[in-house]
């Protein structure tokens, strides 16, 4: 089932819908739970590989439900050490749970200053208010 | 005559119920300067009688099969359509719908085009078919571009000996895809692998028709091979009716299949509309162009068809489609579905055979009249390449004046054959047709 | 109901063929087909009543009202049915000579001068297979244009409208242009403030249908027109909503250079359930030497193909174009003759009809007299009721009628596009009035009846979550997968969230 409408306080946010977990010089990147309401169930998750660089603001990967296709949006640059295979095999699991076992990728900040940029959950919550 | 079923009464009626009081005013928004103000110069309207009247008279200035004993073919043939196709092809349910958007409206559709793509995926030993192309010469242009975006690639090889319409359709497609066209000559009537393998360096795919344009059959396992020692994914242009006796492309290693599937349940109908097939490994399954049926279940759990991976077409994907095609050619296919379903796999198997007997009967009493076949070293399967020393041009036209029309002047598309005909040997043609032929042709 | 491979049976078959006596050639071995495909093994009859079965599990436009927007869902004439069986058409090859197919030749003139004179434009091929087709090919024309004058480097952007149908944006990659996109203004027409902005020297055309998308005719054409012709380049006209205008307005005048028309849509080709069509390309006299080759031409009483083409793109199908459709719609100009301004103007009615008894009950975008077809929005069903376009349109199933085109234009939520053709009935238009009037009671009183819905069809709602996920495209024979006897899903089906 869909989880309910959440937005966790310790995670940072791009206006286009994703989030990032910041770990040191690591963060863990999704998509938030308006972005997967909004696609509806995801049938399929096409990620990028392991080693690939992705980049601030461009697309990294595209996500699918029946009906629609979204690009997901990286909001920090870095290189891929980890795409969640569960989520490729079973793309169900980002709305069942999008800030946990629903993570996509997890990099290595190459820009770390990057982070200043993104938005609290205030500031998030705010830009769902607008959509 | 007209198809409107308004009357006067009903036009006012639903005039005030809009809140207008004339017809012209419906159509204020449209600035003056562009209104149309006078008549259409179109011919007068003609009711039905009248126009079957002259639809017949433009009809019987057409010299068809049923009035000339016609061994052409080179692309469309004159195979027998079985009574069955048009009585289902008539059914209004299937005649009248739209494509498929609503499932629970059309699991008729839904189930033809899902048992269609079954079969030709049968027939082709790939694991995913669409609901169809165009025609053959299309789904060759679309091959070529699942090929560059699943390799990155951005030349294709295409053989000489693929139909001349093929090739020019791929080139006319080729600039807007980005694409550079390289052709590997016949020889002898077929492709040389090891040619094939040098010129596909850094080719996205490589195509060639089997059996192909001379009606000869290609080494095709080894074109398949050469292609993959490239690294170019092997695309077999295949003829349906062939694939009872002639081994899928799917087993001997092509990545996707194409063709033209008139030779399946269409008339000629002077070319048209027909339908292209496209299949492919469950590789490229996600950038297959074209619609393509799946199998689910309702809330009931009863089985059902849907149209599915719709996230790769048009509607949804835009710009980023995997092709921008929406109408298709299904009831084409479903015509095709029929007739192979009247067939069967033994009646298919038949059908190759007696095309393969008729077309070397035609061979042997053409050369015991003295005439020279172009390729005389090769096994072909419904047509051959015949030389008839002189123009052959000339022959077509001294045969049809007697009754015959012997096949298709090759001089016009190969250099070195302006001698050559190719002519076509269906199940419609019986060894007393084919001693007129060679009388035709030897007089 | 089974697949028709379920109902095969080892040894029957369907049809004989004639054997002739004489021997048959050996297939080298490495050629050979090892396993025999399995193709149905059924007789006749059981082949026939399978398919009879299929069919009476389907909607078509002779079933019932279809008012499918964008698609012309008009009365298909059985008289064409007829026509195109004739032995002079249906058995002729294309490679007949052409003193042998002076009869299809003819036809096919005539049919290209009948679309000239309804485009309001100089030449016309018949050859693309489809709308989407003539797209590509009109696209491909403007390289040619370009490329002759020496632009083609610098033209690579085409302009297209939000509210434009998916086959624009894909055709135009599939053309090798770059996409931009022009909005709507709150009137339903182009904004012509942000064309302004997009038209430069790089800009190579235009793709637009006029009536848009929402049924709506672009007041501010002609200025549009004098934007792009401005700065040299061309304007391209996509013939979906011809029905709108025949007779009453020509692309050819709106300034459109190359127009695209849908045969199976204005001119009654039957759709088959996905296909066959038509989409001849009609365009102004200086882009005619790129036509697609061979064309068509009159010479003295007679008729010929020129092939001598030099500036041709090239083909962009087989042979001239798919010839039955042509005979179909060739007859049913011929049926109307100048009275196919009629056609137009009680397509225009009907709609028009529709529109001022559903108005308000629904949500209406834009209030404006509409054209062949209108656009609502079930917005607020859905705001109050929960009930969405998605629903209503399983709804009216229940009805007897096929729904109308959801979701679609995108710039409209919960659309519902609606387009009930000039050969309607009113009796018709009624009785779908009062059905969609019903829905939105039922939506206040009883919204469960309607998500349910459909309740009479083959088959209940259809899991296309299931389908994207498993992607069983084929019969799998003894290794088929039995869905129906997996445990039902319990999550909420995706095809109810809608777009």
């Amino acid at each position: 089932m869909a989880a309910t409408e959440t937005y966790p306080e310790d995670l940072k946010y791009h206006k286009e819908h994703d989030w990032a977990r910041i770990d040191g010089d690591e963060a863990v990147l999704g998509i938030t739970w308006f972005a997967q309401d909004s696609l509806g169930e995801l049938v399929h998750y096409e990620a990028p590989n392991e080693g690939d660089t992705i980049s601030k603001d461009s697309s990294y990967g595209e996500v699918e439900s029946v009906k629609a296709v979204s690009e997901v949006i990286a909001p920090l640059s870095g290189e891929v050490v980890e795409v969640n295979r569960k989520v490729v095999d079973e793309p169900e699991t980002v709305n069942e749970d999008p800030y946990g076992e629903g993570w996509l990728i997890r990099i290595r900040l190459t820009e770390p200053s990057e982070a200043d940029a993104l938005l609290d959950v205030a500031a998030y919550k705010q830009v769902v208010a607008e959509s | 005559m007209s198809y409107l079923s308004l009357t006067d009464r009903d036009r006012e009626e639903m005039l005030a119920a809009i809140g207008v009081s004339s017809v012209e005013e419906l159509f204020r928004d449209i600035p003056a300067g562009v209104r149309f103000h006078r008549d259409l110069d179109l011919e007068p309207a003609l009711g039905e009688q009248e126009l079957s009247r002259h639809l017949e008279e433009l009809a019987a200035r057409n010299v068809d099969t049923t009035h000339e004993l016609s061994f052409l073919g080179a692309g469309i043939y004159d195979h027998y359509v079985p009574a069955i196709v048009d009585a289902v092809l008539q059914r209004g349910e299937f005649l009248t719908a739209y494509t498929p958007y609503q499932p629970e409206l059309s699991q008729g559709v839904l189930q033809a085009i899902f048992e269609y793509q079954t079969a030709i995926c049968e027939l082709t030993g790939m694991d995913v078919s669409n609901a169809s192309g165009y025609d053959g010469t299309t789904v060759a242009a679309d091959a070529c571009y699942v090929a560059k975006h699943a390799t990155g690639r951005s030349k294709v090889v295409v053989t000489e000996a693929t139909n001349p319409q093929v090739r020019q359709v791929v080139k006319t497609y080729a600039p807007g895809f980005g694409l550079e066209i390289v052709e590997v000559p016949h020889r002898e009537g077929v492709t040389n692998p090891d040619e094939l393998r040098r010129a596909a360096a850094d080719a996205a795919c490589v195509i060639f028709q089997q059996p192909n344009f001379f009606g000869c059959l290609e080494p095709a396992p080894d074109l398949a091979a050469a292609a993959h020692d490239a690294e170019a994914i092997p695309v077999a242009h295949v003829d349906l009716v062939s694939l009872g006796v002639l081994e899928a492309p799917g087993v001997y290693g092509c990545g996707m299949a194409i063709g033209e599937g008139q030779s399946a349940g269409n008339y000629q109908s002077f070319a048209g509309p027909h339908y292209g097939f496209l299949a492919a490994r469950n590789d490229f399954i996600r950038r297959m162009p074209g619609r393509i049926v799946g199998e689910t279940v309702d809330t009931a759990g009863e089985r059902g068809y849907v149209l599915t991976l719709q996230t790769r077409e048009q509607h949804i994907r835009r710009e980023k489609a995997t092709s921008n095609i929406t109408t298709n050619q299904t009831l084409l296919a479903l015509a095709g579905l029929v007739h192979l379903s009247w067939l069967g796999p033994e009646g298919l198997r038949e059908l190759g055979e007696t095309c393969m007997g008729l077309c070397d009967y035609a061979k042997r009493r053409l050369v015991a009249a003295g005439f020279e076949l172009a390729f005389p070293e090769r096994t072909t399967f419904k047509e051959f390449a015949v030389r008839v020393g002189r123009s052959a041009k000339d022959a077509v036209a001294t045969a049809r004046s007697r009754g015959v029309h012997p096949g298709y002047a090759l001089g016009r598309d190969f250099a070195g054959l302006d001698d050559a005909l190719l002519v076509a040997v269906t199940e419609q043609r019986s060894p007393e047709d084919i001693d007129r032929l060679v009388e035709a042709l030897a007089a | 109901m089974k697949l028709i491979f379920e109902k095969s049976q080892p040894g029957r078959r369907g049809g004989e063929l004639p054997r002739p006596d004489v021997p048959t050639p050996e297939v080298p071995p490495e050629l050979k087909r090892d396993r025999p495909p399995r193709l149905p093994e059924l007789a006749e009859p059981e082949i026939l009543r399978h398919f009879t079965k299929l069919s009476t599990r389907n909607f078509g436009i002779d079933t019932g009202f279809y008012p499918l927007g964008s698609c012309t869902m008009k009365y298909n004439p059985r008289v064409n049915e007829r026509l195109v069986m004739l032995p002079g058409f249906r058995d002729l090859h294309p490679y007949q000579d052409e003193d042998g197919s002076q009869g299809a030749l003819e036809l096919m003139w005539r049919l290209q001068e009948a679309l000239i004179e309804v485009s309001g434009l100089d030449a016309c091929s018949l050859q693309p297979a489809a709308g989407s087709q003539g797209e590509l090919t009109g696209l491909m024309l403007m390289r040619a244009y370009f490329a002759d004058r020496g632009e083609a480097e610098r033209r690579d952007t085409i302009v297209t409208a939000d509210t434009a149908h998916g086959t624009n944006p894909a055709s135009v990659t599939m053309a090798g242009y770059k996409l931009a996109k022009v909005r709507t203004d709150p009137r339903g027409n182009v904004d012509v403030a942000h064309l302004r902005e997009l038209v430069d020297e790089r800009t190579a055309g235009l793709m637009l249908t006029n009536p848009s998308t929402l049924g709506l005719f672009d007041e501010h054409i002609e200025e549009i027109a004098a934007i792009f012709h401005e700065v040299g380049a061309l304007l391209y006209y996509d013939g979906a909503n011809l029905n709108a205008v025949c007779g009453i307005s020509r692309p050819g005048d709106m300034g459109f250079d190359i127009v695209h028309i849908n045969l199976h849509k204005t001119f009654s080709q039957p759709h088959g359930g996905g296909g066959p069509g038509g989409g001849p390309v009609v365009v102004r006299d200086t882009l005619e030497p790129f036509l697609p080759v061979p064309a068509v031409v009159k010479d003295g009483d007679g008729f010929r193909l020129d092939h001598d083409r030099p500036k041709s793109i090239g083909k962009v199908r087989g042979y001239t174009g798919p010839f039955g459709v042509f005979v179909r719609s060739y007859a049913y100009i011929r049926s109307y003759g100048p009275g196919l301004r009629e056609m137009s103007e009680t397509a225009v009615l009907n709609a028009n009809y529709l529109l001022a008894r559903l108005k308000d009950a629904y949500d209406l975008p834009f209030e404006r007299l509409c054209m062949h077809e209108f656009v609502l929005s079930a917005r607020s069903l859905k705001r109050e009721h929960g009930i969405s376009a998605l629903d209503v349109a399983k709804r009216l199933m229940d009805y007897g009628f096929h729904p109308p085109t959801i979701y679609f234009p995108l710039v409209v939520p919960e659309a519902l596009m609606i387009e009930p053709t000039e050969t309607e009935a009113k009796e018709t238009l009624d009785e779908f009035t009062d059905a969609m009037l019903a829905i939105v009671r039922e939506a206040a009183e009883d919204p469960d009846v309607i998500k349910e819905a459909p309740h009479g069809r083959p088959v209940r709602r259809l899991d296309e979550v299931k389908a994207a996920k498993r992607a069983i495209v084929k019969y799998g024979f003894e290794e088929h997968a039995d869905l129906s006897a997996e445990p039902a899903e319990a999550r909420q089906l995706e095809a109810q969230k809608g777009a």
